[in-house]
């Protein structure tokens, strides 16, 4: 965990510090690519910082960690996210 | 905000919660050389722990509850004394800036020390399962308050610029741009900055966590949050607030106070001091703006 | 090179502190430790010590501000007494917890309720549980040297602790006495470069994150094995003191013990007034000793064993535990089971109140006589 010269209690940057939080998740968000146009709100605004930005400023979401808060689909200005059940998917 | 993360996904914060974006574009601009002081609020859980790591790509000093303003002033001065540049960071909740840490920061404003002091405000003592702090609003539900806060939400920005610090600014995450031109304004500033961010909290504020961004553009929207810069003794209005100066184009309350449980119980009196209390405050912005 | 003079207690320990040279000093005025930050930041408004003097608004802003500094690489230093140390209880354990090198030094004084600026050790014990090395001076000499070798304690990486520095209100702090002062060079060698930092931009980490029940206990263990290893160190470290300035200093002091059949214990200014007492004693015949406490944290239990084996001894305590005893006899005491001593408690002192050495000497013959209850308070 550390070393240092002597024990205390220290964290290192890691991802998933809280956990696979993708395993959260009751909905999972879906983008629909026909629909998107790329205006990246829903990668500025992913409150996780878990949407990433491809190539052609396309968006993808990381599910490893996506917690499917929603707030994607919320923002979208022409609806190309859906939260589907996890269940289904 | 591009690909590069300054706070690494999978924090153990709750879903719809704000806070790794807000720490995120933060520490964008703000670059490796920043250390951050956290005091005890919901941030210290999601800074993670000794075994899992924690999200923060910059050193992090956790702090007891009152005590990240003089923490930071402590950290800056050796840094003079030993001569290293870097940014120092205070990144506090409601609870540690308004209440039990107010005189620390109150001392170190007065004393202008060379620090940012970041308030990210969800308007309770959420990491302890949402009991009212001094910023709760007026009328909101919080387990200590149940059937609504009565006293008034302390104005913490007004009271930090009376301190008559180089900088202060309010800030929302809902408009990404002017909160990315405040935190770069305010690292070309020396002396004591203040930034206050409103920071919605889906189970505080009793709201589905896909509405955080929507909720926090009708703070603004609405007049109740008014994005505001303060710089050399002088007070502006910045973004869509500016416009809002004039009431008829704010939009009405209901809105905003709607889409949360914790004001389900609102009763017309309060929502009648609430809207006086927001009158009040666009009067004082428009006073110190002359 | 040594230079004799004569200081009061707070401006020795000032000396010491400048000579020590700090980077970051956190101040907060508080009778009697008052007149020691005055002449700091004299010290630094002269140029005298190139530091930077943080004047916090409370004194748990001024343990968290040094505790900062201390992280991102800074000698520090902070002074306090009483109501001022008990307003920072939170970051003195914090501070130990996180086992950061620093040195504070408390002019002892009573705790209200009822308000009180006069002396007792009460509050320099209620932090003896605190994970930090505690050391107490009997004279303005000591105030001086232990706080030198408190910096360098501290700091040593085999110890790794903060470190407090107990000498009594207004009997030390505020009375002149002779005092041998090294030159700067001395200092400056003995001590050393200080080489502590965890604030590193290329080496980010938390510090002080939370610590979930499978790992708290682990990092307590590594403090216990430091504490139970650092007396052997502290020894060393004031030998290495001694050699440079011709005083001897050990975790406790022996006067008279090694023929005596009865002792006394006590640490801090009034040991001065027991030693008197003694001679007194020794006068008339009686074969009386002192052991003087200098080191109370870690507590030296081997060192104290050795003398009060078989022995009678009354122990004065300038403090109370309210439902337990004086909190010395306690810890004196604690260690006895095996050593079929006989241990007798005095509370006298508290709140100031003037003890002498002929009511010391009294008491003694008292304990001598068999005359004494197991606890005696001095009204």
């Amino acid at each position: 965990m550390n070393d240092k010269n002597f024990d205390f209690a220290i964290s290192i940057p890691s991802k998933g510090s809280g956990g696979k939080t993708g395993l959260w998740r009751t909905k999972r968000p879906v983008i629909n690519y026909d629909k998107c146009t790329r205006c990246r709100f829903c990668i500025i605004f992913c409150v996780e910082n878990t949407i990433d930005e491809k190539e052609n400023h396309l968006p993808e979401i990381d599910y490893d960690y996506c917690k499917g808060c929603g707030v994607c689909a919320n923002v979208c200005p022409v609806n190309a996210i859906e939260m589907k059940d996890e269940a289904e998917v | 905000m591009a690909n590069v993360n300054y706070m690494l996904r999978g924090t153990a914060a709750c879903p719809g919660c704000p806070i790794p974006r807000e720490l995120n574009n933060i520490l964008e601009i703000a670059g490796k050389d920043t250390v951050l002081v956290v005091p005890a609020s919901c941030s210290t859980i999601v800074m993670g722990d000794d075994i899992h790591g924690m999200p923060s790509v910059v050193p992090v000093v956790h702090s007891p509850f009152a005590a990240p303003s003089a923490i930071a002033s402590g950290i800056k001065a050796a840094m003079n004394q030993l001569n290293k540049k870097g940014n120092v960071i205070v990144w506090a909740g409601d609870g540690s800036t308004g209440d039990i840490g107010f005189a620390s920061l109150s001392g170190a404003a007065e004393r202008n020390e060379d620090i940012i002091y970041i308030c990210y405000d969800n308007e309770a003592y959420m990491n302890t399962g949402i009991q009212r702090s001094g910023l709760t609003p007026r009328g909101a539900w919080s387990t200590t308050t149940p059937e609504g806060k009565r006293e008034f939400k302390k104005p913490l920005p007004f009271l930090m610029m009376d301190h008559k610090i180089p900088y202060v600014a309010t800030l929302s995450i809902a408009y990404p741009f002017d909160y990315e031109a405040k935190i770069k304004k305010a690292m070309t500033i020396s002396g004591f900055r203040y930034l206050h961010i409103l920071s919605p909290c889906p189970p505080g504020w009793r709201f589905d966590p896909s509405l955080t961004i929507e909720i926090a553009k009708l703070a603004v929207e609405t007049g109740i949050w008014p994005l505001m810069e303060y710089e050399n003794n002088k007070l502006k209005l910045t973004g869509p607030s500016i416009l809002l100066k004039d009431k008829s184009k704010r939009k009405p309350i209901e809105e905003y106070l709607k889409l949360q449980e914790r004001f389900k119980e609102l009763s017309d009196e309060e929502k009648r001091l609430l809207e006086e209390d927001i009158n009040a405050m666009w009067l004082e912005i428009e006073r110190r703006m002359s | 090179m040594k230079t004799i003079t004569s200081l009061v207690g707070n401006h020795a320990v000032a000396y010491a502190v400048k000579q020590a040279k700090p980077n970051v000093l956190a101040v907060y005025p508080i009778t009697p430790q008052t007149t020691m930050l005055e002449k700091l930041a004299d010290y630094v408004s002269s140029g005298e010590l190139k530091a930077e003097l943080i004047k916090v608004e409370s004194e748990h802003s001024a343990m968290a501000s040094i505790f900062g500094a201390a992280l991102a690489g800074a000698r520090v230093f902070t002074a306090t007494a009483s109501q001022g140390l008990l307003y920072m209880g939170e970051m003195i354990y914090w501070v130990g917890g996180a086992r950061v090198p620093l040195v504070a030094a408390i002019a002892t004084r009573a705790i209200g309720a009822p308000w009180s600026i006069w002396d007792d050790h009460e509050d320099f014990l209620t932090k003896r549980d605190a994970a930090w090395i505690q050391l107490m001076a009997q004279n303005v000499q000591e105030a001086y040297d232990l706080t030198i070798q408190a910096f360098k304690i501290s700091e040593d990486k085999k110890i790794i602790a903060p470190c407090m520095l107990g000498f009594d209100g207004f009997i030390l702090t505020h009375t002149m006495e002779r005092l041998e002062l090294l030159d700067d060079s001395s200092v400056d060698n003995f001590i050393g470069k200080r080489d502590f930092s965890i604030i590193d931009f290329d080496n980010p980490v938390g510090i002080g994150t939370v610590a979930g029940p499978q790992t708290y206990m682990g990092y307590k263990y590594s403090i216990k094995k430091a504490f139970d290893g650092a007396k052997e160190r502290i020894k060393e470290i004031m030998k290495e003191y001694s050699e440079i300035s011709n005083i001897d200093y050990q975790p406790i002091e022996c006067y008279k013990c090694d023929d005596a059949d009865y002792l006394i214990a006590a640490m801090g200014a009034w040991s001065g007034d027991a030693r008197v007492a003694v001679d007194m004693l020794r006068s008339e015949g009686k074969k009386v000793g002192l052991i003087r406490i200098i080191m109370f944290r870690p507590f030296p239990k081997e060192e104290i064993s050795k003398y009060i084996k078989g022995k009678d001894i009354l122990v004065l305590d300038r403090d109370y535990s309210f439902g337990s005893g004086g909190i010395l006899a306690n810890e004196i005491k604690s260690i006895s089971y095996n050593l079929d001593s006989k241990i007798y408690s005095l509370i006298a002192g508290l709140g100031g109140k003037d003890v002498s050495e002929k009511e010391i000497k009294t008491l003694a013959e008292k304990m001598i006589n068999k005359e004494l209850g197991d606890e005696e308070w001095l009204m």
